[in-house]
């Protein structure tokens, strides 16, 4: 240990101590640069180099949350469209009731529940048959075909996603599917389409086994919202980018606690190190 | 453990047990560790790296707690872990970005190695178990990334584990040993989840062990001069505790961003689609930090060459204090040498970002080149600076040159500052 005592004038190391800080910011710099690049690049060669179209949603950004109403007509467009070919496998009807969700009551999502004539996944009556019954909150939910192969049967060939983590399976994946249920369009002159398929300007190859799911007035909204292809794109997208991330606020919320501690605690081991060090040079 | 410190046990437990079990000496000697007073924050990463450790151990505890390593479950045990399980989605995200953290780290930790010269006499053995931990990191980083079982985790374990059928005789037996089968199934889930969770504890032994390494001769710093006397010094606490706690601190908020606000951008988004050995995915690649070496394996035309070229980059790192056979160590004093670290900084970074383009046109060719320049580095290059490279002249001590610097960069008040002790 040291035992200075004659330090006489101000704190001469200012300058060496931002020396030493640099290089340090800079590393943290240039990996988070490299990062972004290598990123940026590699989402551009998977996307096949089209531009999608760039939505403001509202769960953007550090701060971004869901809007409740969005997700709750975004449910209605899977359930009344979607959900006739396309499962969602890993999400209950418990879900809709979660903080940071959609956030219907839970008397709401029982009765959501209920519509839905399910064969209980676990459970065998007295004589050893499988239970029929309405679906339960704990329930997931139900999907359309039994197997892979059914679906196909039904879809000419192409199996439909299942819709549970598909926004965060595509590269910038909400815009993706923005894009593409925005995206149908004549096929260009002199383009030979295949028996069954639809021409999307987002689609990879530009010939998509799904036909033009949505179209203006095609689900009914009660709260004055437009009803319109756009508006449902949005919602659904929105909707099944909770699905994939159902803890985002959870998530940002702790984060924001976390970064402010840690700056105060940055501040404060700045100033004891300096301190600490001053009298060592 | 090396030094002159005497451990004076200060109570009767403590004599009772230094007489049983002299850990508390072991303890006594960390905390006054002599340090070189000049050492910079690049100097910070071990501590950081310790942390890394630490952290990943303990999130992967938590999650192996829910996870089932079995191929129609596996994929859904994660989403169990993001929907289900408290706090859940927190513990996998900064398990699986703290991979990332980790290999941040332990580049520029390596870098720092190689720019200073830290791998030198008396530091060589120091050296080769970092590069040890580092060959286990990579271990458990691939393994780790096929637990998922997503497509990247199963394309990219069909991948790797197919390299080692390059080998002569013996590759396709070590292949099926690896699968546990004759393809990528639930065997090879099985044994890399297991080894996934042994490794980390092989990497703490050897940490240890690197540690041990570090105290004998004590740490290098950025003059590359040998510590002369007390004065060049500063014991570990309190001084290097507050320094690393800082710096840690300035890099747990740049995880935390990844963390809390982009936990998948340094995932890749095919993950998130469940495995399926009949659709090859567009683009098969790495995580990032494997990517300089992948590029190194496509650059070679041939199977077995590739393999061999992407092994040896790693052990030409093992005989490198044998390589450059400059006596100066920092490059500091190596105006050659500093030049041409920085180009061998740019051969990396290059090499990742090819490793991440598609392996075609003028990728490849850009890939050969800064491979051949990669071993050059080493093979030619070091050896040949060794030789006619003309170093500067070299500060007395390190207090001498803390003050010269200090008086020469600072206000005038500086001058001022008195000889300490």
């Amino acid at each position: 240990m040291t035992d200075t005592t004659h330090k006489t004038e101000g704190r001469p190391c200012i300058f060496t101590r931002a020396c030493g800080v640099t290089p340090f910011l800079t590393a943290l710099a240039i990996a988070v640069l490299g990062y972004t690049f290598v990123f940026a690049g590699d989402a551009k060669a998977a996307g096949g180099g089209i531009e999608y179209k760039n939505v403001e949603w509202t769960f953007d950004g550090p701060f971004g949350t869901f809007d409740r109403s969005q997700l709750k007509r975004g449910y209605k467009v899977y359930q009344e469209v979607c959900s006739a070919c396309h499962s969602m496998d890993l999400v209950s009807f418990r879900n809709l009731s979660q903080p940071g969700g959609p956030e219907f009551s839970e008397a709401e999502v029982k009765v959501i529940a209920a519509e839905f004539e399910i064969v209980d996944p676990v459970e065998f009556d007295e004589a050893g048959d499988p239970i029929e019954r309405p679906a339960l909150p704990r329930d997931r939910f139900p999907a359309p075909f039994p197997n892979d192969n059914a679906a196909r049967a039904s879809n000419g060939g192409a199996l439909p996603p299942d819709f549970s983590v598909l926004a965060k399976a595509r590269p910038n994946g909400v815009n993706y599917i923005y894009s593409l249920l925005t995206g149908y369009e004549d096929a260009p002159a002199g383009l030979e389409m295949n028996e069954g398929m639809s021409y999307n300007a987002y689609f990879e190859g530009h010939q998509i086994g799904m036909a033009p799911p949505l179209s203006d007035e095609i689900v009914e909204y009660e709260d004055g919202t437009p009803m319109t292809l756009d508006q449902y794109a949005k919602d659904v997208v929105a909707f099944m980018y909770w699905a994939a991330e159902p803890k985002m606020e959870e998530r940002k919320q702790i984060g924001f606690q976390v970064i402010l501690y840690l700056l105060v605690l940055a501040g404060l081991l700045y100033f004891v190190t300096r301190k600490l060090w001053a009298d060592q040079h | 453990m090396s030094g002159d410190h005497t451990y004076q046990p200060s109570n009767a437990f403590t004599r009772w047990l230094d007489e049983r079990l002299p850990i508390m000496g072991i303890v006594d000697h960390m905390m006054d560790y002599p340090t070189p007073k000049n050492i910079n924050y690049w100097w910070t990463f071990g501590g950081i790296l310790s942390f890394c450790l630490a952290s990943q151990i303990v999130t992967g505890v938590i999650l192996a707690m829910h996870y089932t390593p079995h191929v129609s479950m596996a994929f859904n045990s994660i989403e169990h872990i993001m929907r289900d399980v408290n706090y859940g989605h927190l513990i996998r995200y900064a398990h699986a970005n703290g991979a990332s953290m980790f290999f941040i780290a332990v580049y520029i930790h390596m870098f720092r190695g190689l720019y200073y010269g830290s791998y030198k006499a008396p530091r060589e053995v120091l050296w080769i178990l970092g590069v040890v931990i580092f060959l286990l990191m990579m271990a458990a980083g691939f393994m780790g990334y096929v637990l998922p079982w997503g497509q990247m985790s199963f394309w990219g374990a069909t991948v790797i584990t197919n390299l080692f059928s390059a080998i002569p005789y013996v590759g396709d037996a070590i292949r099926e040993l690896l699968w546990g089968g004759f393809s990528v199934d639930n065997p090879t889930l099985n044994r890399f989840f297991s080894l996934h969770y042994l490794i980390p504890f092989i990497i703490a032994g050897v940490v240890i062990l690197h540690i041990w390494a570090l105290h004998v001769p004590g740490n290098n710093n950025p003059l590359g001069i040998n510590v002369k006397d007390k004065q060049d010094t500063v014991p570990f606490h309190p001084y290097m505790t507050a320094k690393d706690g800082f710096a840690l601190v300035l890099f747990l908020i740049l995880f935390s961003y990844f963390v809390f606000f982009n936990p998948n951008a340094m995932g890749h988004p095919d993950n998130y689609i469940r495995a399926n050995a009949l659709v090859t995915p567009a683009h098969i690649v790495p995580e990032w930090y494997y990517l300089p070496f992948y590029a190194i394996l496509r650059a070679v035309p041939d199977k077995l060459g590739g393999v061999i070229a992407m092994f040896g980059a790693i052990a030409v790192l093992f005989i490198l204090p044998w390589l450059d056979r400059s006596a100066v160590r920092s490059a500091r004093f190596r105006p050659l040498y500093r030049q041409f670290f920085f180009i061998f900084l740019a051969c990396c970074l290059g090499l990742g970002y090819l490793g991440a383009m598609p392996a075609e046109g003028i990728y490849v060719i850009a890939s050969r080149i800064l491979t051949i320049y990669y071993f050059a580095h080493f093979l030619v290059i070091l050896p040949v600076l060794g030789m006619i490279e003309k170093p500067k002249p070299l500060p007395e001590s390190i207090s001498k040159a803390v003050l010269d610097a200090h008086g020469g960069s600072a206000s005038a008040n500086a001058a001022a500052a008195p000889e300490k002790r």
